[in-house]
């Protein structure tokens, strides 16, 4: 009976189609979709199964760590070492197989030398209080070097054909190992981060630590695992890099870390924490995988193409920035 | 000892010392005068760098940019060089700060004007500096042949026995003492380092701050581009690849906070005549340059934990989220 009955608010937050639209995982979409179409005009090999199938290897050791990554800038944190652990990973496999290990062996170390790796910079992090960057960025240095103490300007070589198999091999037709073990995982971080309680706690920590702390999360314990998770993620990637490539340098995944935080970011999860989402990060690594593939099919040489991906970057991010100061102008 | 322990530098020039005096101690030429200029001159070129990425850091910013910014503003002088032989060496350094200052302003701009977190601008930046290299130069390398004498003495020359290359360290490390110390610039990128909040209610443009502090990094890079190239005399693709981590590091080790508003130019002078002891006496004790980055890594994390306890002792900033909003 009264006004209020009448008075019409417009309810932004209730129009699925609008939001749908303009979110940012269907602007990736549509670049995706883009690139897409522009590959496949630009170079007759693009569009066969097995160019396709080529594809997926360009981004899947990088976008299995992005997936990890994602949760941990959500949380307020940043791992750059990701690559030296990579490295890491890879010469102790190396080193092992000097001594015979088998395959389940081999595997069992990288992902363990993940697991420590992860655990040693979140126990810095966490446990001492210091902040990730400088930290992550003082073990990318120790990792790496321990690498290099080992292996000097040497290269382990000849790791069994059963190991060669995680990185080379094919569940079925053109499906790679490597990308089913992408979905499978992307399925496992989607259902992590937006299904379940530690998922929601990410998100809390990420937006405010300290009233995390006092709603009862406990901020340090959830950091933590995700350092460990991001670390079992880098010997996961290890292992398929190594048995991709089938030998092991010091130098192994240079540059990874800037490539896995690109496609993070690019995938809508803010820097400064507390936003973003699993469909976004996955969608951007295919959007690199696209970029770099498709320039690489038109023999633009690499380092080239890491100036797409570093434009792709700033601009994707500056874009709706702009667009924001462009509207927020115009009604004064 | 636990006030020593917040005397950055004091600690880190006994630090130093001790390194010196453990490997003087086994090998009793490395401490002689000479070899000690030589050390300096061979830190010279990360002091600046250092002192550029102090300058960002203070206001909670960081450049990532500033080793793919030398390399390619060394490869643009390079070419120049070879090119045209005729055109005066001064001429050359004044346009390699000239470039190396717009590439940092091209940061700066990013981070003022749209609000960009500064490491992901740096990150972009980095790699698109780094791919631009190779977009001009064609993958192709300058070597010593394409350079003239002039470009490649000049540095080597001495000056009151001192190589011209430590006179530019000398000099750009009195220009920064002067800039921290004695400017209103200086206070400005302590104040937002320490608070930003309460530095745009003091009258202090954030923004503008920053995009200068990006710029000055940018020159620094742009000079040391330069000095790089003519000491090394190669330019390529790959010419400092991984260095701003170096960089980064010689801040660190030298008591820069990564958080901000903490640092001092003898700290970083320091941080950077550490690592290149360091650097210089891993051969001498035969060591492999293997170890190198292994030893960096643990310094870095050394002084970082000896960094957060002087630190945390001041604890005056309550409710830290609400400021950096």
């Amino acid at each position: 009976m009264t006004d209020t009955t009448t008075r019409h608010l417009p309810n932004r937050l209730d129009n699925p189609l609008r939001s749908s639209i303009l979110s940012w995982e269907s602007l990736l979409i549509a670049v995706a979709v883009v690139i897409f179409i522009i590959n496949s005009f630009a170079s007759p090999y693009f569009l066969n199964a097995y160019s396709l199938s080529d594809l997926t290897f360009n981004f899947t050791e990088k976008a299995l760590i992005a997936l990890a990554m994602a949760l941990l800038i959500i949380s307020g944190e940043i791992d750059l070492s990701v690559a030296a652990i990579i490295a890491l990973a890879s010469t102790l496999m190396g080193f092992a197989l000097q001594f015979g290990a088998d395959t389940p062996a081999l595997v069992a170390i990288g992902i363990g030398t993940g697991i420590v790796c992860g655990a040693f910079n979140g126990f810095l992090v966490t446990g001492l209080k210091l902040p990730s960057i400088v930290v992550t960025i003082g073990t990318m240095s120790l990792f790496r070097g321990i690498s290099f103490i080992i292996l000097g300007d040497q290269s382990y070589k000849g790791y069994p054909a059963s190991f060669a198999w995680f990185g080379q091999g094919y569940v079925y037709w053109v499906i790679s190992f490597e990308l089913v073990l992408f979905l499978v995982m992307a399925v496992l971080y989607y259902v992590l981060l937006h299904r379940t309680n530690f998922g929601r706690r990410v998100y809390a920590i990420g937006n405010n630590d300290i009233a995390a702390q006092f709603s009862g999360v406990r901020v340090a314990r959830t950091k933590f695992i995700l350092f460990c998770l991001t670390g079992v993620m880098s010997g996961i990637a290890a292992v398929l890099l190594t048995a991709r490539l089938g030998s092991t340098r010091p130098s192994i995944a240079e540059g990874f870390e800037l490539e896995a935080i690109t496609m993070v970011v690019l995938g809508g999860v803010s820097i400064l924490g507390g936003a973003g989402s699993i469909l976004g990060v996955v969608l951007a690594a295919l959007i690199v995988g696209l970029v770099t593939f498709g320039l690489g099919l038109l023999n633009v040489p690499g380092i080239v193409m890491t100036i797409f991906t570093g434009s792709l970057l700033i601009i994707v991010i500056a874009l709706p920035i702009l667009f924001r100061q462009w509207r927020n102008r115009r009604p004064a | 000892m636990n006030r020593l322990l917040k005397h950055r530098e004091i600690f880190l020039a006994l630090a130093i010392l001790l390194v010196l005096v453990l490997v003087t101690i086994r090998f009793p030429r490395f401490a002689q005068p000479g070899n000690l200029l030589t050390i300096f001159n061979d830190s010279s070129i990360l002091m600046m760098l250092a002192l550029g990425q102090m300058t960002v850091i203070l206001t909670r910013s960081i450049d990532l940019s500033m080793a793919a910014n030398l390399a390619l503003t060394g490869m643009i002088v390079a070419m120049t060089n070879a090119a045209f032989p005729g055109v005066p060496i001064p001429v050359l350094i004044l346009g390699c700060i000239a470039v190396g200052g717009v590439l940092g302003a091209f940061n700066g701009v990013l981070v003022w004007k749209l609000n960009i977190p500064p490491i992901v601008v740096t990150l972009g930046t980095l790699t698109i500096y780094r791919g631009l290299i190779f977009v001009i130069s064609r993958g192709a390398w300058v070597n010593a042949a394409q350079m003239s004498p002039d470009f490649v003495a000049l540095q080597r020359g001495a000056f009151l026995g001192l190589p011209i290359l430590s006179w530019f360290a000398i000099v750009v490390a009195l220009l920064f003492w002067l800039l921290m110390t004695r400017t209103p610039l200086g206070r400005s990128l302590y104040a937002i380092g320490v608070n930003p909040t309460a530095s745009v209610y003091t009258g202090i443009d954030v923004g503008r701050t920053k995009f200068l502090a990006f710029t000055i990094a940018g020159a620094v890079s742009g000079l040391a581009g330069y000095l790089w190239i003519s000491r090394y005399v190669i330019a390529s693709t790959e010419v400092a690849s991984g260095y701003e981590l170096t960089i980064i590091a010689a801040c660190v080790i030298g008591g820069v906070s990564i958080a901000g508003g903490i640092g001092t130019v003898t700290g970083v002078l320091l941080g950077a005549i550490f690592l290149g002891v360091i650097n210089n006496a891993l051969p001498v004790i035969n060591i492999s340059p293997f170890w190198q980055m292994a030893i960096s890594g643990s310094a870095i994390l050394l002084a970082v934990i000896l960094n957060a306890r002087g630190e945390r002792q001041k604890g005056r900033v309550i409710l830290k989220k609400a400021e950096a909003a």
